[in-house]
């Protein structure tokens, strides 16, 4: 099979959505999807593999890729068709340690052709049994836990505003991701003043977390060479070396970013220090898809990140539209993909749970695919104050809708930061959010001195 | 703990929650309260009704012919053409299709006479009608009516179902100079009536968003509609003096609006 037949087979295979309808490369039936879809169970792993997507001598994500892949640990797969490999990776014989040996085995473009012929259940079964674990000051996707990011934005960067929004979110239990801050002017001295913001409220608070400024990566390069308090860095990433161009970025800029991020060595408990986010579309819309099917572009995106050792990645899975998500049931199955991919790849994915307004989506969508993501056991959320993202003009989850899924599921936050929350008076000793009549908010805002400054 | 007296749910949002004092400071939805982990029920209705409102503006119908009308008895002549794009479930799933003209429409435009124009000034639906049925002639008609005299100007043309570049092939067939475009923006939690407004020098084919200068939140409580057509003639002279539009065009806009800013005197 050559390259141009391999991306139709993963297209036609590929479960509805408008942006494979867009891009012409969507199965022209629902047969027609059903018969691609038994061909692509047929198709051996190894094959796959030797079908390069995007030419390796044009492309630095496909001449990764092919770097990644560990031939020894391929070899107990070798043979495996992709319905074997679904089956296999449902069995009991596969466990999380069989799993996660085969992490430079896989290559993104087997996990989304594995994708295409789960159920939304198998993709959260299988999903559930590959914890990815990682570290800075918290511990980050261990079983059993959900850390939840605050994304406290305003659209001036206003400081009094940030910090009531942070304030807010840790009162909930939230902040064990990173309190990270979509600016609204992406300059140094924009990054600068952020950093400093929530480094104060940190250090006041004596809290464990981890901030990040979400500017481009150039801005953060500059900002720490200037010696601003930078834990994480974030950058955009997808999943060619054109659609990463569009971003401003490359492979090299980004290993600039880590070592420069590491050697400040801020992190307590570990070095994880890239924070990345994606999302089905964005490669399509920079025009920079070869004709690959939206969400294996989007699995192709994880092999960059899992190259830097990231803390945190997540998909932004409904922001950027219904010409690619059109619905709830798309923005529910590309979330659940999406989750499933970076974990068997062994990226520690989170998801932001997100619709805009003209995507056919409200709350109730998100409550469900939150709701099941928390059962495939996504490292983390976002925590919007009341799910309503006032800079970007989107609807994300919310400090509540954590409380809410912790609560259903039995789910605790990072355990550095469970022993802060218990000490703080916002959860009781069981690791569950204290009633809100015993405010342990106000303690916090005491604390924090914000309400003495903003008299 | 509170002790025996069963709670009550609170009487209104947030009241005497401990981030209230803060709220001054942001617009975002903090100090909300909660009930176990729950929105307390008239912060989860007032969300619902944000939201209500924006579907609903989505999918609102677009007046074309109340607007042909109030601008014709206005004294502007206007010409209704239509995108690729030919139902709102189609308009959202293909963007494309909103940045082509109908081939009707397209010679529709070509066969408009009078032309080369200086200037051509869009109505359209884009992702709320709800905004250019509001106050879409009021800005049209206020810019219009501030442009310098001697200015050839074509007919307002009224699109349906159309993206933002849809001005280029519009302003393409009307041999127009500039486009400007004023379109219902996608509407957010806190409003769902803003208008955008994007300027394209030459337009046509080739052109990307990096060409265009954008102005956007014109509303009733954004920048108000009867002033924006002002400040947008301001802008689209400029655009024509310097024979360019985008970002050049958005750094000396810029500059004036920071001189503008220092100066205690604003208009209107």
């Amino acid at each position: 099979m050559g390259p141009e037949q391999l991306k139709t087979l993963l297209a036609e295979a590929s479960p509805a959505r408008s942006g494979d309808f867009l891009a012409g490369v969507a199965a022209e039936s629902q047969e027609a999807r059903v018969r691609a879809q038994r061909r692509l169970a047929e198709t051996g792993l190894a094959e796959i593999l030797q079908t390069p997507l995007i030419d390796p001598e044009t492309d630095e994500v496909q001449r990764l890729i092919l770097d990644q892949h560990d031939e020894a640990a391929f070899r107990p797969i070798a043979g495996l068709s992709v319905g074997d490999f679904r089956d296999f990776l449902l069995s009991d014989e596969a466990s999380p340690e069989a799993i996660s040996a085969l992490k430079w085995a896989l290559t993104p473009e087997m996990v989304a052709a594995v994708s295409k012929i789960c159920r939304n259940q198998d993709l959260i079964a299988i999903a559930r049994k590959r914890p990815v674990v990682t570290k800075f000051r918290t511990t980050v996707g261990l079983p059993g836990r959900l850390a939840v990011r605050i994304q406290p934005n305003h659209p001036t960067d206003d400081a009094k505003g940030v910090a009531a929004s942070i304030l807010d979110g840790l009162a909930f239990g939230c902040g064990d991701a990173v309190i990270g801050i979509n600016p609204a002017t992406d300059s140094p001295s924009a990054m600068r003043r952020l950093l400093d913001l929530i480094e104060e409220l940190r250090l006041r608070l004596d809290c464990p977390v981890q901030s990040c400024v979400l500017a481009h990566v150039t801005t953060a390069i500059d900002c720490m060479s200037r010696g601003a308090p930078v834990d994480l860095v974030f950058q955009s990433i997808a999943g060619s070396e054109k659609a990463n161009a569009s971003f401003g970025i490359s492979l090299s800029m980004l290993k600039e970013a880590q070592d420069a991020a590491k050697s400040l060595k801020r992190g307590t408990i570990g070095e994880d220090v890239m924070y990345f986010e994606t999302g089905q579309g964005a490669a399509l819309s920079a025009d920079a898809h070869f004709g690959i099917d939206q969400q294996t572009m989007e699995a192709r995106a994880y092999a960059v990140a899992r190259a830097f050792d990231p803390l945190l990645v997540n998909t932004v899975v409904g922001f950027i539209g219904p010409e690619y998500l059109y619905d709830g049931k798309e923005i529910t199955r590309a979330g659940l993909e999406d989750h499933f991919c970076g974990k068997l790849l062994g990226v520690p994915m989170g998801v932001d749970v997100c619709y805009t307004n003209h995507a056919e989506a409200d709350q109730d969508d998100m409550d469900n695919l939150l709701t099941l993501l928390a059962v495939a056991g996504v490292n983390f959320v976002m925590g919007v104050p009341g799910s309503d993202d006032v800079m970007l003009n989107y609807q994300s989850t919310s400090y509540h809708d954590a409380a809410y899924v912790r609560r259903a599921l039995d789910l605790k936050p990072a355990p550095e930061f469970e022993a802060w929350l218990r000490e703080a008076g916002v959860f009781d000793d069981a690791g569950f959010l204290l009633p809100e009549s015993d405010r342990g908010d106000a303690g916090l805002i005491a604390r924090s001195k914000l309400l003495e400054s903003a008299q | 703990m509170t002790g025996d007296t069963p709670k009550t749910p609170a009487p209104s949002v947030g009241a005497d929650h401990p981030l209230e004092r803060l709220r001054q400071f942001t617009e975002a939805r903090i100090g909300l309260g909660r009930h176990g982990a729950g929105l307390p029920t008239a912060a989860h209705l007032d969300f619902a009704e944000a939201h209500a409102k924006a579907r609903d503006a989505v999918h609102s119908e677009f007046q074309a012919g109340a607007l042909a009308k109030t601008l014709e008895e206005a004294g502007f002549d206007t010409v209704a053409i239509e995108s690729q794009a030919s139902d709102r479930a189609t308009y959202l799933r293909r963007p494309d299709l909103g940045r082509r003209l109908s081939e009707g429409s397209r010679q529709k435009l070509e066969a408009t006479s009078g032309g080369p124009f200086d200037l051509v000034v869009v109505l359209a639906d884009g992702l709320s009608a709800t905004a250019v049925n509001a106050h879409g002639a009021a800005v049209a008609t206020g810019l219009l009516a501030a442009l310098p005299e001697g200015w050839t100007v074509a007919p307002v043309v009224i699109a349906s179902g159309a993206r933002v570049a849809l001005s280029d092939p519009i302003g393409e067939a009307l041999d127009a100079k500039i486009a400007l475009i004023l379109i219902g923006e996608r509407p957010g939690l806190s409003a769902a009536n803003s208008l955008g407004a994007y300027l394209t020098f030459r337009p046509g084919p080739g052109r990307s968003d990096a060409d265009r200068n954008c102005v956007s939140n014109i509303r009733p409580g954004g920048l108000r509609p009867e002033i924006a057509g002002e400040k947008l003639a301001g802008l689209i002279v400029r655009a024509a003096e310097l024979g360019l539009s985008g970002t050049r065009l958005k750094d000396d806009a810029d500059d004036r609006i920071a001189a503008d800013a220092a100066s205690p005197q604003l208009p209107g």
